[in-house]
C-alpha cells in the first residue's frame, strides 16, 4: 500500500538482482536469524536465505507482498512496522533489515531503537537526499526534485522523512549508535566505504547502506 | 451465510459414499463417509478426569492418501459445522459449509491432498454427544454426557488420525472453533503437525464471547422442553430456547456493515409497520429463519456442551500463562488470517496468537483480510483468503515433496 514507489527500487538491476542485495548479505553473517522489514515480495530475504542460509522472517505492509512472499514459502507477517515491531520479543533476530524504507516511516527514530531492541545488529539503507543531482535540482530549479530516481511528485510521494548521509550520522550519534560499516553506492552500482570523509559520500553516494550495533 | 454446515438426526455407523459432486475441473472422486469408534478397553480420558467409551467419530474424507500418507489435511469445523465440509450433506442435503475452499483445484486441493473432516466430540452428526446412548443407563446421555474441552476434542481427532496411520499431518486447518482445535493439535502434537493455518480464532475465549454463550445456553434452559436436558425421554425439543440461541448468536457472525447492506431497515412483505410484533423488517424474518432451521439440524444440548467447551478454552493457561509456552521449540510452520470486520474473533485476537509466534521464534506468516463480511468471512467466496492459504500451502508442498496431483493407487485405511 504504502511501499516507496520512487526511491525504493535502483533502475540498475545485476543479474536480476537490486545492486544494494549483495552489499547487504555481505553484512550478514551465514545462518543467522534475520527480519527484513518492509520485505515486499521477498526478493531480498529469498536471495539472503539462498547467499547466506538464514533463517528469515518479514514484515510488510501489503498484502499482495505478503501474499508474494508467503507463496514462496516465506514467513512473512502483515504488520506496519511503525506499530508493531514493539510485538517482538527482546534479541529475538541477530539482523533486522530496514532497506529502502526508512524515509516511509512515521517514526523513523523509533523504529531504529526497536530494531536495536529486537535484533544484535540493525542494517538500514535508505536514498541519500544529499546526493548531488538532487541538490542540483533544488538548487537550480528551486523546486523539489524530480529525478529519474524520484519521478513522484511530492504531492503523491509516500517518502515523508527524507534525509540526508550526514543527517543519519547525526541521527546515529545521537542515538549513541556504534556504526560497524557505513556504505554508499553510487550511480552505476559501485560501492564505496564512507570512511573519514562523509562529506565527500554525501554528495557522491545515491544511497546509504549502515550496519549499526548499540554501544 | 452461517458459521456451520447444515444437518440434524442421525447418521448410520456404515460406509457411505455419496455421489461425486462434479465441481472443478477434472472428475471429483467421491468423498467417503466412515465412522471409527473408540472402545472400552482404551476409553478416552477428558480433561474432567471423566473417561468416555464406546465414543464413535463420524468423519468424511476427500482425494486419495498417498502412499507414504504425506498428504493429509486435517480441517476442524466450528461450533454447529460438521463433518460435511463439501459435497452433498448427506443430513441435511444441502451442500458443504466449506464448498469454497474444499475440492479439486481449490484451495485445498482434494487432486492434491487427502483432506479429512470429523464431526467434534460431543457434535449431533454422528460422533458422540449428549443425544446419544449411554451404554451405562440404556438412555441417552442429556446432561449425563461429561464437560468437553476443545483438548478432548483434540485428543478424539488424534485417535482417528492414528487409527488411519497418519503418522504426520501434512496441515491442520479451520476457522473460529476450529481454528482453535488447530491452535491445540500444533500445541500439544508439535511433531504431527507439518504445518497450522488457523484462520479468525483466538487462543482464548474472551469475556464477551463468554457472554454471547451464556445467553444462547440461558435461552436453551429457559425453554419448558428442555426438560433439564432430557427432552429426548419426553420426546419434544427445545425448539424455541434453540432458535433465540441461533439468532443471537447468528448477529455475532455478521458485521454492521453487513447487516446494515443487506437489509438496512427494510420492510417484509409490506409497506408500512404493523404495530405489532410481527417479523417487520427483513432482518428480523432473517434472523427467525435462521433460528427454525437451525433447530432442524442441531441438537440444543449439544449446543450447550460445545459452547462451554469454547467458553473454558484458554490455551495460554495450559501453559504457565504464557502462550509463547504452548510453541516452544516448534517446528510447524504456520499461517494466520483474519479478517477486518470481524468482531467476534478480531484481529487483535488473532495478532496475539501471532506475537506468541514470534515469542517462541517460530516460524508464521499472517495476514489481515479487507472484507466487511464479519466472522462469516471465513466461509465465504475471500480471494485473498484463498490467494494467502494457496500460496503458503503450495510452498508447503512443495517442500515435503508433494508432487501437483496425486497418482491413483494409495493406501485408503
Amino acid at each position: 500500500m504504502n511501499r516507496p514507489i520512487d526511491l525504493s527500487v535502483p533502475k540498475l538491476r545485476l543479474g536480476g538482482i537490486r545492486p544494494d542485495f549483495p552489499i547487504i548479505a555481505g553484512m550478514v553473517p551465514s545462518g543467522t536469524r534475520v527480519l527484513d522489514i518492509g520485505c515486499g515480495d521477498g526478493d531480498l530475504l529469498q536471495f539472503l536465505q539462498l547467499e547466506r542460509e538464514v533463517d528469515g522472517r518479514g514484515m510488510e505492509l501489503s498484502q499482495d507482498g505478503v501474499n508474494a512472499s508467503v507463496a514462496r514459502g516465506l514467513a512473512v507477517v502483515q504488520g506496519d512496522a511503525d506499530a508493531d515491531l514493539v510485538d517482538y520479543p527482546n534479541g529475538a533476530f541477530d539482523v533486522v533489515i530496514l532497506s529502502q524504507s526508512l524515509q516511509v516511516l512515521h517514526y523513523p527514530r523509533l523504529v531504529l531503537e526497536q530494531m536495536l531492541r529486537i535484533g544484535h545488529s540493525a542494517i538500514v539503507s535508505f536514498p541519500n537526499f544529499g546526493y548531488w543531482r538532487v541538490r542540483w535540482a533544488l538548487a537550480l530549479r528551486g523546486r523539489m526534485p524530480l529525478t529519474s530516481d524520484l519521478p513522484v511528485p511530492w504531492y503523491d510521494t509516500a517518502n515523508i522523512h527524507l534525509c540526508t548521509i550526514l543527517d543519519f550520522l547525526a541521527l546515529c550519534q545521537d542515538m549513541d549508535l556504534h556504526i560497524e560499516q557505513g556504505l554508499t553506492l553510487g550511480r552505476r552500482g559501485n560501492v564505496k566505504a564512507i570512511g573519514a570523509a562523509p562529506g565527500r559520500a554525501n554528495l557522491f553516494g545515491e544511497q546509504g547502506v549502515f550496519l549499526l550495533q548499540k554501544r | 451465510m452461517s458459521t456451520a454446515g447444515e444437518p440434524s438426526g442421525d447418521v448410520t455407523g456404515e460406509v457411505i459414499t455419496a455421489a461425486a459432486d462434479g465441481q472443478g475441473a477434472g472428475p471429483a472422486l467421491a468423498p467417503v463417509h466412515e465412522t471409527f469408534t473408540i472402545t472400552e478397553d482404551r476409553p478416552l480420558t477428558l480433561d474432567s478426569g471423566r473417561t468416555l467409551a464406546p465414543v464413535q467419530v463420524a468423519y468424511q474424507t476427500h482425494g486419495e492418501l498417498n502412499g507414504d500418507k504425506s498428504n493429509a489435511i486435517l480441517v476442524c469445523h466450528a461450533l454447529t459445522g460438521d463433518q460435511f465440509m463439501a459435497g452433498r450433506n448427506l443430513v441435511t442435503d444441502r451442500p458443504g459449509w466449506w464448498e469454497t475452499m474444499v475440492g479439486p483445484g481449490l484451495t485445498l486441493d482434494t487432486d492434491r491432498f487427502y483432506v479429512i473432516c470429523a464431526n467434534v466430540l460431543g457434535g449431533c452428526m454422528g460422533t458422540t454427544g449428549p443425544k446419544d446412548i449411554d451404554t451405562a443407563t440404556g438412555k441417552p446421555y442429556g446432561l449425563n454426557f461429561p464437560v468437553i474441552t476443545i483438548a478432548d476434542m483434540v485428543r478424539l481427532q488424534k485417535r482417528l488420525i492414528d487409527h488411519l496411520g497418519i503418522e504426520q499431518l501434512f496441515c491442520v486447518t479451520g476457522g473460529s472453533m476450529g481454528g482453535m482445535q488447530v491452535l491445540q493439535w500444533a500445541a500439544n502434537y508439535p511433531d504431527q503437525v507439518y504445518v497450522a493455518a488457523p484462520i479468525a480464532t483466538a487462543a482464548r475465549h474472551s469475556a464477551q464471547n463468554i457472554g454471547f454463550h451464556e445467553v444462547g445456553r440461558q435461552a436453551i434452559m429457559a425453554d419448558p422442553n428442555w426438560h433439564g436436558g432430557d427432552y429426548y425421554a419426553h420426546g419434544v425439543v427445545p425448539q424455541r430456547g434453540l432458535a433465540v440461541a441461533r439468532m443471537a448468536a447468528h448477529i455475532t457472525y455478521l458485521s454492521e456493515a453487513a447487516l446494515q447492506h443487506k437489509f438496512d431497515r427494510n420492510l417484509q412483505d409490506r409497506t408500512k409497520v404493523s404495530f405489532g410484533f410481527d417479523a417487520d423488517f427483513q432482518v428480523e424474518s432473517y434472523l427467525r429463519h435462521q433460528g427454525s432451521s437451525f433447530v432442524d439440524r442441531f441438537d440444543a444440548n449439544s449446543y450447550l456442551y460445545i459452547t462451554r467447551a469454547m467458553d473454558y478454552f484458554d490455551l495460554a493457561a495450559e501453559y504457565d500463562g504464557a502462550l509463547a509456552n504452548a510453541f516452544r521449540d516448534t517446528e510447524t510452520e504456520f499461517c494466520i488470517v483474519s479478517f477486518t470486520s470481524d468482531w467476534l474473533y478480531p484481529t487483535a485476537e488473532n495478532k496475539a496468537v501471532v506475537r506468541a509466534l514470534n515469542a517462541a521464534a517460530a516460524k508464521v506468516s499472517f495476514v489481515e483480510v479487507e472484507s466487511d463480511k464479519g466472522h462469516d468471512a471465513f466461509l465465504l467466496d475471500e480471494r485473498e483468503m484463498f490467494t494467502t492459504l494457496g500460496g503458503f500451502l503450495h510452498a508447503a508442498a512443495h517442500r515435503r515433496g508433494l508432487g501437483q496431483r496425486q497418482s491413483p493407487g494409495h493406501a485408503r485405511p
